[in-house]
């Protein structure tokens, strides 16, 4: 099985958008109210290039490894769809002579345990077309609307060769490609629609199929395992799968046959007569080289040493900006780093995933970590009870010690209320005492029956001592 | 002269407007197939000239690295962004089914 990828994703730190001087704060906007004379392609209008664009694409380049481009052009991809209001899009194509604004380069991600690289075929700068709405969905309904807001923000064309292997390789590699971008601080893949991808998919016996439309990277595993389920069940059927375009229908969760007889020459691409070449010199890739800020790699290799965190630690951490500016921040006010890494990489993150939020969205701050791991270490909770209390806070957004206060989950040290409740288990599970006075190996279930009637506040120590001092007791009274 | 040196077919007209999303009679389609291949005919002219050597033109003017800063300007007022719609719905622009 051969998967490719091509990612596209907005430059959201950009003002404007690539060919004019619109906001690119669209999101949440009343409907082509940021539209301009050159991005609804408007005769007489002219584009020009955004410069902070190409500063971005270049260190993305760099930092994906890829060879910048002395010279890079624009062409017309002609097509006609009505996201698109001047029926061509400005992107980039090597086509007679025009070349990409860079090319090769690899990520190297973490799949599981295994390390593994993928290689990129090039980069382009492309402008973003409108979105469309339908009534119902896009084979049903009886018209589109268009909201041109969104036509011409600069968006940057990745694409991969096809090397994954697995629908879960890809979400790996996006997810580093996601941290690399955020690193750079040129993309915010938390923000919706900014990180689309498109993929490309053949097995072993099939045609090549293309699956568009996959509008959040979440989704690219789900596509894609949807898709390999389609083709399996029709190669089982012995029909042949066709090379074709399908569309991924993100209600449905499937995929729809597009249909399209549209192929890449039909797009007649042509140079783009309204915009220069653009030339960029060495010196300005030395200077944007010179401005990188740390990036994941970099990133881990710190974490490696400076907190002395295990590899594969120091890379899930670093594979999400946001997950590893938590981990450092967390760090900071609570000095045993690994513990932090460990609570974040287990509880925190299933929390996130049920929640379905990202970290910097979610309700828990750095400090509330670090403080409930405090309050564990001074013994006032106990894992189990700070299992819930963060629960607690990552719902209602409650400082630790609020929870425990309100919920009074505060551990039971106190010997008299774990004697009482000791002595409740006792009375009503006879037969259990008769065993653990037999074989000691059973007295688990009435410490896990005294933790379980106090709610999981009992000192598990403590508790253990107290019902084997009980039984000893028992054992010379008889 | 014009029949015997086709460069283009009926069939690839046809594409090219369905391309467009035109719909042509049998008529204009005999036509515009007679009218491209006068035009490729007179470009053939032009290959009769030697370039070897020269390189491509990919563009006539000398200018490179024509920028704008990332400065926000103002939008369209929202009357006249859809003032030219053929059809509109609120405050979309309605285009027909895709698919
Ligand atoms: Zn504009």
């Amino acid at each position: 099985m051969k998967i490719g990828l091509e990612i596209h994703c907005q430059l959201t730190s950009l003002k404007t958008k690539l060919f004019c001087g619109c906001s690119s704060d669209y999101r949440g906007k009343t409907p082509n109210t940021f539209v301009c004379p050159v991005c609804l392609g408007l005769p007489g209008s002219l584009p020009v290039l955004n410069e902070k664009a190409v500063e971005l694409a270049v260190m993305v380049a760099l930092a994906l490894n890829c060879e910048v481009a002395p010279q890079t052009f624009f062409v017309r991809k002609n097509y006609f769809y009505p996201d698109m209001p001047k029926n061509f899009q400005i992107s980039q194509y090597d086509v007679g002579g025009s070349i990409a604004i860079a090319s090769g380069g690899w990520v190297g991600f973490l799949v599981g345990k295994t390390r593994k690289t993928v290689r990129l075929r090039r980069i382009h700068l492309e402008e973003d077309p409108g979105k469309l709405f339908y009534h119902g969905t896009i084979d049903t309904s009886p018209y589109t609307l268009v909201d041109y807001n969104r036509a011409g923000i600069a968006l940057l064309e990745i694409v991969t060769e096809p090397e994954l292997e697995a629908p879960a390789e890809a979400r790996a590699f996006l997810q580093k490609l996601r941290s690399i971008l955020e690193h750079l601080g040129v993309s915010d893949g938390g923000l919706e629609g900014a990180m689309r991808c498109d993929a490309n998919i053949s097995i072993e016996g099939g045609g090549r199929v293309e699956v568009k439309n996959i509008s959040s990277f979440k989704d690219v595993e789900r596509a894609l395992t949807f898709e390999i389920v389609r083709q399996r069940d029709l190669l089982k059927k012995g029909v042949k799968i066709q090379t074709e375009t399908r569309h991924w229908d993100d209600v449905r969760r499937t995929t729809l046959s597009l249909r399209v007889k549209e192929e890449e020459q039909d797009y007649r691409y042509f140079l783009e007569p309204d915009l220069t070449p653009v030339r960029i010199s060495q010196e300005m890739v030395e200077l944007l080289r010179s401005r990188m800020p740390e990036l994941p790699d970099a990133r881990k290799e710190r974490f490696l040493k400076a907190y002395g965190l295990p590899e594969y630690d120091a890379e899930v951490l670093t594979s999400d900006r946001a997950m590893a500016d938590f981990f450092e921040e967390c760090a900071k006010l609570y000095d045993k780093p690994k513990a932090v890494a460990n609570w974040l990489m287990g509880d925190v993150l299933q929390c996130l995933h049920s929640l379905e939020v990202d970290i910097d969205q979610a309700k828990l701050a750095p400090q509330y970590l670090a403080e409930m791991l405090k309050l564990m270490d001074r013994g006032d909770i106990s894992i189990k009870i700070a299992k819930k209390v963060l629960w607690e806070v990552m719902k209602h957004g409650k400082s630790p010690s609020t929870v425990v206060r309100e919920k009074d989950w505060w551990r039971i040290t106190d010997l008299q209320t774990l004697e009482g409740y000791i002595a409740q288990v006792f009375k009503e599970y006879p037969k259990a005492v008769e065993d653990a006075l037999v074989d000691e190996k059973t007295i688990h279930y009435l410490i896990g029956k005294t933790m379980e009637a106090t709610g999981g506040k009992a000192d598990p120590e403590l508790t253990n001592a107290l019902i084997r001092k009980k039984l000893s007791q028992m054992k010379k009274g008889s | 002269m014009a029949l015997s040196k086709r460069h283009i077919s009926k069939e690839e007209v046809e594409h090219v407007a369905w391309l467009a999303r035109l719909e042509l009679s049998e008529e204009e389609k005999e036509l515009y197939t007679q009218q491209f291949n006068d035009i490729l005919d007179y470009f053939q002219k032009l290959n009769e000239l030697d370039t070897e050597g020269v390189p491509p033109t990919l563009h006539v003017l000398e200018l490179v690295n024509v920028f704008r800063k990332d400065e926000v300007k103002p939008s369209l007022p929202p009357e006249e962004a859809l003032a030219n719609a053929p059809r509109k719905r609120g405050r979309f622009f309605e285009a027909p089914r895709i698919l």
